[in-house]
C-alpha cells in the first residue's frame, strides 16, 4: 500500500518533468538549446514513470529497473548524436555575444588533417 | 578470457532481470543465449574485464552512482526554472573541455554524464577535448570550465578506470 502511493508520486513527478521537457522544446531558440531540455527532462520524467510502474507492480520491479538504465545509458547517446549532426549540417548555435562558440572552424581543420 | 567472463555475467544478470524467475528451464535457457551473444561481442564489448568486480572499484561506482543521481535531479530543477521563468535566462555557446581521462569507456561515459547534468550537452569528441554546448557560458576559462562542468564525475572516474 505504501509502496504504491510511493510509486503513484514518483509517476506523477516523472509526468511534470515529461511536460516541463515538452514545454522547454517550445520556448528554447535554438536546437542545441531545445536538445538540453529535451534530453534532460524526458530521461529523468522516463525513468521517473518507469521506476514508479515499477514500485506499484513489485513483481516488475527489477525489469524496470533494467529499463531505467537502458534509458540512462542510450538517451543522452542519442541527443548528442543529434547535436554532432545538426552541426555537421552547419546549423550555427544560437548565441547572445560573439565568440561563444569553440567548434567554429574545427571540423574544416579535421578534414584537411 | 576475464573479457568473456565479464561479459557472460553481464547479459545473464540482465537476463535475470527480465524474467525474475529461477526456474531451471530459464536458467539453462538464459544460460545458452548469453553465452552465444558472448561469444560474438566480447571483444568489443569491455576494454577491462574481471578485475571490474573488484570491491575498490564497486564502492566507487556506487559513489558515481550518488553523485550522478544528485547531479541529474539538480539539472531538472534548473531546466525547469529556466523554462518557466517568463524572461528565459540563457547565455548558450560552445565551449571546449579538456578531459585528463585516458580510457576510451571513461570518456563515453563522462560525456554521457555532462549532457544529464545541469545546463550543458556534449556535442562532440575530438581526442582529448569535449565540445559543450552550455546553456549559460558564464567563463571562457579553461579552469573555471574544467571545476563547473565536470570535476566532480572525473575525479571518481580516474578511480574507478585507473
Amino acid at each position: 500500500m505504501i509502496l504504491e502511493t510511493i510509486g503513484y508520486i514518483i509517476i506523477s513527478i516523472g509526468a511534470i518533468f515529461l511536460f516541463l521537457g515538452a514545454f522547454g522544446i517550445f520556448r528554447m531558440p535554438d536546437i542545441y538549446s531545445r536538445m538540453q531540455a529535451g534530453t534532460k527532462a524526458t530521461t529523468l520524467g522516463a525513468m521517473g514513470v518507469v521506476f514508479g510502474v515499477g514500485l506499484v507492480q513489485p513483481e516488475w520491479f527489477w525489469k524496470t529497473f533494467i529499463i531505467v538504465l537502458f534509458i540512462a545509458i542510450s538517451n543522452p547517446i542519442s541527443s548528442h548524436a543529434l547535436a554532432r549532426g545538426s552541426y555537421k549540417i552547419g546549423i550555427k548555435p544560437f548565441t547572445k555575444k560573439e565568440g561563444l562558440d569553440d567548434l567554429d572552424g574545427v571540423y574544416e581543420a579535421e578534414e584537411e588533417k | 578470457m576475464s573479457r568473456f567472463l565479464f561479459t557472460f555475467i553481464i547479459l545473464f544478470l540482465i537476463w535475470l532481470g527480465f524474467t525474475t524467475s529461477l526456474a531451471t528451464s530459464e536458467l539453462i535457457t538464459g544460460a545458452v543465449i548469453s553465452l552465444i551473444i558472448t561469444s560474438f561481442v566480447y571483444k568489443t564489448f569491455t576494454d577491462y574485464g574481471m578485475k571490474f568486480f573488484s570491491p575498490m572499484r564497486v564502492a566507487y561506482i556506487i559513489q558515481y552512482l550518488i553523485v550522478f543521481l544528485i547531479a541529474l535531479i539538480k539539472a531538472n530543477l534548473d531546466v525547469a526554472r529556466r523554462v518557466v521563468d517568463p524572461k528565459l535566462p540563457i547565455n548558450p555557446g560552445i565551449v571546449k573541455y579538456d578531459t585528463k581521462l585516458k580510457s576510451r569507456t571513461a570518456k563515453v561515459i563522462l560525456a554521457n554524464s555532462i549532457t544529464l547534468t545541469p545546463g550543458t550537452l556534449t556535442v562532440d569528441i575530438i581526442d582529448d577535448a569535449l565540445y559543450i554546448h552550455w546553456i549559460d557560458v558564464t567563463s571562457k576559462d579553461p579552469d573555471v570550465i574544467y571545476r563547473e562542468i565536470g570535476e566532480s564525475f572525473e575525479k571518481i572516474l580516474r578511480k574507478i578506470f585507473q
